[in-house]
């Protein structure tokens, strides 16, 4: 179970989370929505622990994070597997060595076992025969597919997705929604995903969360969040932005 | 606060902390924890082969030149056969470490952090630390150790060639008795001269590599960070192995009983 408590976050001058508080049980999937810049990334950071909070506390599975030292998070870490906005493969290894990355680090099996994970990982993620491929030899699309991958070779129980369909063609995109309910669906894990795209959200999402001015501002079932009569929420869900005085241009 | 200091005072010394962090992690990482050998030797192969034609020509013309420059001098007090033993200890106990130092800074350093910074720009970093890897333990440790291991080897490398480069212009340009010119070398130039150049040349390996590390790995966001990380790098771990060379002939002296 992930569990935030009071989270509160500065950077620079600005406070991006103040408050934040939720809890996502174990197997469910949350869909984290907000407008752009409004800190979904930096939560996302401090549930796995690449950030450490001002004040206030992460639990996984009755665990505070937010105060272990790199090393000790290692142990945590182990429980997930995070797919990044830009997918953030090793753009020095090929595809093979990026998804065996974890398993190859941790020495439990043997090369050959190695080889049989990796081809059935690619297969999962419609990316076969890709291995000696280097990331840059990769569209956007096939690279989020690569991370998810790399993701879930190592069968993670919490799964991270940063963005995932942003800046992909929507027939692409609809393929990594279609891949993340999959995942979600064959291998039960909790997946927590950061979207500003309403169709990723609704589809992925059993519960959706939404994060405005610094906290946690609505949440509910896809159902109640969409047809949420809240002006903040309609607006976004909608995509309806604040009138605009262009009185200047006269 | 995401730790950034207020002055430049407080940050220069956050710094310095910071990379005194590094040194004490990436050390006890080194004695801790297994060693990924493939990318150690990859490391390995990249610093100490790729470096050796620009340190060797580097000892080369540097004992030419200073072979050639003691000859002007030492000719007109009739001392031509003691140019290369000049040579031979300046190379030893200075130059060679300090000018292979310096190459490699310039070569290797700004590689590194030009790496590990891109890797940070794209969140690779980040990723490694999803997979639960320490990147000190993937990217610090073998580029430290690999350092380390190479660095001596190219100073003797740049030694002995400066000494053989000095020797050759010596006898065949500026024709002193190559018996005596050879004899003077072997008779003023120690074995703790080759020490101290060794010594040192471990200490400005652990300097490049710590401080091009650092500087990727807390590089500014974008290309603009990674250029910057880059210079600083090469600027930084040059500076500091200029300073550091006075106080380890200072030490090593002491600790050799030559002082």
């Amino acid at each position: 179970m992930i569990e935030v408590r009071n989270l509160k976050k500065t950077l620079g001058a600005n406070l991006v989370l103040d408050g934040v508080t939720f809890q996502i049980a174990t197997g469910e999937s949350v869909a984290i929505i907000g407008r752009s810049g409004c800190g979904k990334s930096v939560l996302l950071k401090h549930i796995i622990g690449l950030m450490q909070p001002d004040s206030g506390a992460v639990l996984i599975d009755g665990e505070d994070i937010s105060r272990m030292t790199e090393r000790q998070l290692l142990r945590v870490r182990r429980k997930f597997g995070m797919v990044f906005q830009g997918a953030a493969l090793f753009d020095s290894l090929t595809v093979e060595d990026n998804v065996a990355f974890a398993l190859r680090r941790e020495k439990k099996l043997t090369e050959a076992e190695i080889d049989k994970k990796v081809a059935a990982a690619l297969d999962v993620v419609e990316l076969p025969g890709t291995e000696k491929k280097k990331p840059a030899e990769l569209s956007g699309g096939m690279r989020k597919r690569v991370g998810l991958a790399r993701a879930i070779i190592y069968e993670p129980q919490i799964i991270l997705y940063d963005e995932p369909t942003t800046g992909l063609d929507p027939v692409v995109s609809d393929s990594i929604d279609q891949l993340m309910m999959r995942v979600r669906d064959q291998l039960h894990v909790t997946t927590v995903v950061v979207t500003h795209d309403m169709r990723t959200a609704r589809r992925v999402g059993q519960r959706i969360m939404m994060l405005h001015e610094k906290r946690i501002y609505a949440s509910g079932t896809p159902e109640e969040i969409f047809s949420s009569p809240d002006p903040v929420v309609h607006r976004f869900v909608n995509g309806i932005a604040d009138p605009v005085d262009t009185s200047f241009l006269t | 606060m995401d730790g950034r200091a207020k002055n430049p005072l407080e940050d220069w010394l956050m710094g310095l902390g910071r990379i005194a962090l590094l040194t004490r992690e990436a050390f006890t990482s080194l004695f801790t924890f297994k060693l990924a050998w493939k990318d150690f030797m990859y490391q390995l192969y990249f610093i100490g082969v790729k470096s050796q034609a620009v340190v060797l020509i580097t000892g080369a013309f540097t004992g030419m030149v200073l072979t050639t420059q003691t000859y002007f001098q030492f000719h007109k007090v009739k001392m031509d056969t003691a140019s290369l033993a000049v040579t031979g200890v300046s190379m030893c106990d200075e130059l060679g470490a300090v000018l292979a130092g310096l190459m490699v800074a310039g070569r290797v350093g700004a590689a590194i952090a030009a790496e590990i910074g891109t890797m940070r720009v794209t969140e690779q970093i980040d990723a490694l630390r999803t997979l639960a890897t320490h990147p000190v333990d993937y990217l610090v440790v073998p580029r430290l150790l690999a350092m380390l291991v190479a660095m001596p080897i190219l100073t003797v490398e740049c030694i002995a060639l400066g000494i053989g480069a000095g020797y050759f212009v010596g006898v065949y340009l500026l024709n002193i008795d190559p018996i005596f010119l050879w004899y003077n070398m072997v008779k003023y130039t120690k074995d703790v001269d080759m020490v101290i150049g060794t010594s040192k040349a471990v200490v400005f390996g652990g300097i490049v590599a710590i401080v091009g590390c650092y500087k990727g790995m807390n590089c500014g966001e974008g290309a603009e960070g990674v250029g910057r990380a880059t210079t600083e790098a090469v600027v930084y771990s040059s500076i500091t192995i200029l300073i550091s060379n006075f106080f380890l002939t200072l030490l090593l002296s002491w600790l050799l009983g030559i002082l």
